[in-house]
């Protein structure tokens, strides 16, 4: 064992010196280079959007309770090194004068909120500061609402319960404000220690008590796994994850758009990493057949080379990561003014992530060709026609591609993702051999009729016919990838953004009453504002699934106990909107108004476990009604418009109380339009949310960033990748080209022939891999981002261009050599 | 294994290679048989294309043969796999090639020490450098076979085939490469060494001078042997 290190220590030490491993080792390193600044970047930017998406609950796991927090649960956060704040809610009439209005009513301790920020105002639609402090005791904080409601000004007194306060300033914004948007009714935020002077705790009070948490992901992780069995029905626990939906939907999207990008460089360094290892496995055919000569055995062939390529691997692995780590520090000093946020430092985790990547795409695709080395005869000594390298190995593809298809499902841990770039992938492979193996049988009609030169090139392509499809392989691979990452960044995403187009509603309405709603658009049409689709809502306790009683305990998983126990609220439809989209059943048609039928959100309905056919028993109001499931929806929640998770015909719920939702977009250049409104219909609710949507807009420009970041690494692998074609076929060139140059070619003959061949290479590769990032493109649209896609005329002309020119160059200037070094320095050397 | 000095150290027998080619079976060797005692040195001599090259592979194990065995130092050695094959050749078996099959990536020093430390020898610095040193290459140990001459790299292969001591040397043209100021020059070093350590030797060359220095000719003509 010592013997083979040695020897291999001394071979890799003596071809690094003689550049023999340089082309391997780069790629190597370009591998780990981008995986792991992927890796540490996405990971910092994964924390950061998880900080943000924390902010929305104010904390990274919240337990909302019906009773009291139990001063055990505080101590032992606590003690476990965690953040703690309590907030308790609850609904209150609030007293300015005489004026009674319901507010809700937030108590707030120190702390309060552990993650974001409050931002409050000295008057209403003032301009806002963040603020680190909470009300003081015997101070109110009140939103703009309830101070226009109650018709006050700051400064004043007002009472809650039987406590006496003053309204000192005005919230206008509170991080976790959104999390049950309709049951809002206007904020008014109290210091925790005036709670029992209100007198308002009492028992059967409707009060919900929260404990906020907030530290390190492991004690988060280890302070819920403690709770959980301790927790009784009365309570649930909410972490980032089970936020709002929308911001689900974007973190989730966020993560696939950063994952592809990832796989991309990966896909590239692994073809550039296959290509040099076999040049490498071909330049070492002699060196193995003189070590079987004096008598190595195959197992010390094996280890020898074995032992090369993990050495190659450690040390290439190590670079890399270094070269990921001050990349994507870089790029984070670069960024620091765009985010909102400091990065949080990367965990260890992506170090480890990218020295397993470099060993397998190392192995999975050096190894096979390499291994090759221990079968080859010792005859070669005498004969070098024996034991050349095969050139179709099946063992070389299949290592390579349950290497690749491990490394991406490894790095998306997404199966769906991983099988459809994968398979994209290798249709594309498939597709480009056979094109490549097509061009090489019809290419000796074109020799006739093109000058010396291009006659030269073309036959070249033909001669060297499986090496000429390794290099198609390699080049339109290399293309597909810039041309695929460029449809993502450029049209996948810009159709993401433009998905929430810039009249996207800003506005919530709620509490707005049946008698209201004639009214209610004639003042949006007074002050030219379109008036807005107003939505029926009936609030409804979903009682059980086909007779079968639903309670808590129905469920296991948090997050469905809760939606199922939830109020719901129906609204009725006699069309769907646009923003849904039937997948299961049929829409009801105006004959069937009036039916006890239902349309259930798809997720919701997979969730409870909910089929076609159904039947849904409700209490609305204390009455029994039962409806039969007739459609399930998928929802486009980051939308931003009104929707539902269950739908009814009309006609249905018409003898229940409902009061009405809508959401519109308030013009900037009409501040006055809110106030106006509230002024006139005081019972309403209005919610903002720019805020929100400006989180949103802001994580999609920071993932836009981060792709395009991710872009100059597959970049720099796709370079390569179009080097180690080049490269492997240098030898036979530089050999023929001698030849040539011996035989009276003319230095200029020479280049031109190696342009043309490089040139119709490119345009080949370059149109397959238009053909190839086109459908990939429209496959990634349709079924991973679920957008409409646009065919891009420009993809097909910067393949083809792109392909000849980058290709012809590159591989033009890769080969030189072949024109400038002496021909008998080249022949002695053969 | 006990083998009696008297006992021929390699045999042929009967020993023919076919291949397939486009225009169907080619014979290139035809029921050879000789014996070759310890310590002779046997030349086999031969138009291009008469199969020299064919039966030293054959001899030497690097091949196998289509029909007919060959017996190398009392084993048969159709009765070894190739990496028993490796194996006795790294323990008895030496080699000097017409292209000096040098590695590229190790120095003079490191590609004579490379089959001792194949054969796990002792100390295979030690012995490489006495070695060098005999070849008249004591200054030039740390040089890369592109730094080195013809001559040189030659002298390095043959410091590299008696490194291990073996009891048979087989070279391959080995001055088909160089000079014939130089060739003569590899020859004599060539079998003085021989001479020294006893080694049998058989030498494949097309050049009947050189074979002359021989103890017997074996002549092939067409993959047939012609005269012994």
């Amino acid at each position: 064992m010592m013997r083979i290190l040695r020897l291999s220590f001394r071979f890799v030490r003596r071809e690094w010196h003689s550049g023999e491993l340089t082309t391997a080792a780069l790629a190597l390193v370009v591998a780990v280079a981008s995986v792991s600044a992927v890796g540490f970047f996405t990971d910092r930017v994964r924390g950061a959007m998880s900080q943000q998406a924390s902010e929305l609950l104010a904390a990274d796991m919240l337990v909302v309770s019906s009773s009291p927090i139990p001063s055990e649960w505080t101590n032992r956060a606590r003690a476990s090194g965690l953040d703690t704040a309590l907030a308790t809610q609850f609904p209150s009439v609030v007293l300015a004068g005489n004026k009674p209005l319901l507010a809700e009513i937030k108590a707030v301790s120190p702390a309060y909120p552990l993650r974001g920020t409050v931002r409050v105002a000295q008057k209403p639609y003032a301009p806002d500061a963040p603020t680190d402090a909470i009300p003081a005791t015997g101070e109110a904080w009140l939103d703009a609402r309830l101070m226009s409601q109650l018709g006050i000004e700051p400064g004043t007194a007002i009472s809650v319960g039987a406590k006496k306060l003053r309204a000192t300033k005005v919230i206008s914004y509170e991080p976790d404000r959104g999390g049950d948007m309709f049951s809002i009714a206007p904020r008014l935020m109290m210091n925790a220690e005036d709670l029992s002077a209100t007198r308002l705790i009492q028992v059967g009070s409707r009060i919900s008590y929260r404990l906020l948490v907030a530290g390190g992901t492991d004690q988060v992780t280890s302070f819920r796994t403690w709770l959980k069995p301790k927790l009784p029905t009365s309570a649930q626990m909410q972490g980032v994850r089970d936020s709002r939906p929308e911001m689900k939907v974007a973190l989730d999207r966020a993560e696939q758009f950063l994952s592809l990008a990832a796989l991309v460089s990966v896909v590239l360094a692994g073809v550039a990493i296959a290509i040099s290892g076999r040049r490498y496995a071909m330049r070492h055919l002699d060196t193995s057949a003189i070590l079987r000569c004096f008598g190595a055995s195959q197992r010390t062939i094996v280890g020898l080379y074995a032992a090369q390529l993990v050495l190659l691997a450690i040390v290439g692995s190590l670079i890399g990561i270094l070269l990921g780590f001050l990349a994507q520090w870089g790029l984070a000093s670069i960024l620091v003014g765009l985010f909102a946020d400091q990065l949080p430092p990367p965990s260890a985790e992506p170090v480890l992530t990218g020295l397993a990547t470099g060993l397998i795409v190392l192995l999975g695709f050096a190894l096979p060709p390499i291994l090759h080395l221990k079968d080859v005869p010792p005859a070669r000594v005498l004969r070098r026609d024996v034991g050349n390298l095969p050139a179709t190995s099946t063992s070389v593809y299949v290592t390579a591609v349950v290497a690749m298809f491990g490394l991406m499902l490894w790095q998306t841990k997404d199966p769906t993702l991983t099988l459809y770039v994968s398979g994209g992938s290798l249709a594309t492979l498939l597709s480009l051999g056979l094109v490549a193996w097509l061009l090489t049988l019809g290419v000796g009609r074109l020799r006739t009729r093109v000058g010396v030169a291009w006659r030269f090139g073309i036959a070249n392509i033909s001669r060297r016919a499986r090496s000429s499809i390794v290099q198609l392989i390699a080049f339109g691979l290399g293309i597909m990838v810039m041309l695929l990452l460029a449809i993502v960044r450029n049209d996948l995403i810009n159709q993401w953004q433009d998905s929430l187009p810039v009249d996207a509603p800003n506005y919530f309405l709620i509490n707005v009453q049946g008698n209201q709603v004639n009214d209610l658009k004639k003042f949006f049409e007074a002050n030219s504002v379109s008036p807005p689709t107003l939505y029926p809502m009936t609030r409804a306790r979903l009682t059980g699934i086909n007779n079968k009683p639903v309670d808590s305990e129905s469920y296991d998983d948090e997050r469905t106990r809760r939606l199922a126990t939830r109020e719901q609220n129906l609204s009725s439809a006699a069309l769907p909107q646009t923003d849904n989209r039937l997948v299961a059943g049929r829409w009801w048609s105006a004959n069937e108004h009036g039916q006890p039928l239902m349309s259930l959100e798809e997720d919701l309905a997979n969730r409870l476990g909910i089929k076609l056919g159904d039947t849904l028993q409700f209490s609305v109001v204390g009455e029994p009604v039962s409806f039969t499931v007739s459609s399930l929806r998928s929802v486009d929640w980051d939308s931003f418009q009104v929707n539902f998770f269950m739908l009814v015909p009309p006609g249905v719920l018409d003898d229940f109380p409902a009061n009405y939702i809508t959401s519109f977009h308030l013009p900037s250049g009409k501040p006055e339009l809110l106030g106006n409104m509230i002024q006139r219909f005081p019972n309403l609710t209005a919610l903002d949310i720019t805020a929100l949507m400006g989180k949103v807009r802001n994580i999609m420009d920071r993932v836009t960033l981060a792709v395009e970041f991710v872009f100059l690494f597959t970049l720099i692998a796709g370079l390569l990748v179009l080097w180690a074609a080049i490269q492997s076929t240098q030898d036979e060139r530089l050999y023929e080209g001698a030849i040539l140059r011996t035989l009276g070619a003319s230095r200029r003959q020479l280049l031109l022939g190696v342009a043309a061949e490089f040139v119709t290479l490119g345009l080949l590769a370059g149109l397959l891999a238009a053909l190839s990032a086109s459908l990939i493109g429209y496959v990634l649209a349709e079924q991973i981002f679920h957008l409409p896609y646009k065919f891009n005329a420009v993809i097909w002309l910067v393949g083809l261009v792109g392909g000849a020119l980058g290709v012809g160059i590159t591989g033009t200037l890769g080969a030189r050599s072949v024109i400038t070094r002496p021909p008998l320095y080249t022949l002695r050397r053969a | 294994m006990a083998v009696p000095s008297t006992s021929p150290i390699v045999q042929a027998h009967a020993l023919g290679k076919q291949v397939i080619s486009p225009e169907g079976d080619l014979v290139i060797l035809d029921n050879v048989s000789f014996d070759v005692a310890p310590g002779e040195a046997i030349a086999v001599v031969g138009a291009s294309g008469s199969g020299k090259s064919t039966l030293l592979g054959l001899l030497a194990g690097l091949d196998t043969p289509t029909h007919g065995s060959v017996t190398l130092d009392g084993q048969v050695l159709g009765e070894l796999d190739e990496d028993g094959r490796a194996a006795l050749r790294s323990q008895r078996v030496g080699f000097v090639f017409q292209s000096f099959q040098l590695l590229p990536s190790l120095t003079a020093l490191e590609n004579t020490m490379l089959p001792l430390e194949l054969a796990e020898s002792g100390d295979a610095r030690v012995m490489a450098t006495e070695v060098l040193d005999r070849v008249g290459l004591k200054d030039r140990i740390h040089h890369y076979p592109n730094q080195l001459s013809g001559g040189e790299q030659q002298r390095v292969a043959i410091a590299r085939a008696f490194a291990a001591n073996p009891k048979i040397l087989f070279a391959d043209e080995p001055t088909g490469n160089l000079d014939q100021k130089t060739g003569d020059r590899i020859i004599e070093l060539l079998f003085s060494m021989n001479r020294e350590r006893g080694t049998t030797l058989i030498l494949v060359t097309h050049d009947l001078a050189l074979a002359k220095h021989c103890d017997k000719i074996l002549e092939l003509e067409a993959g047939r042997l012609a005269k012994s």
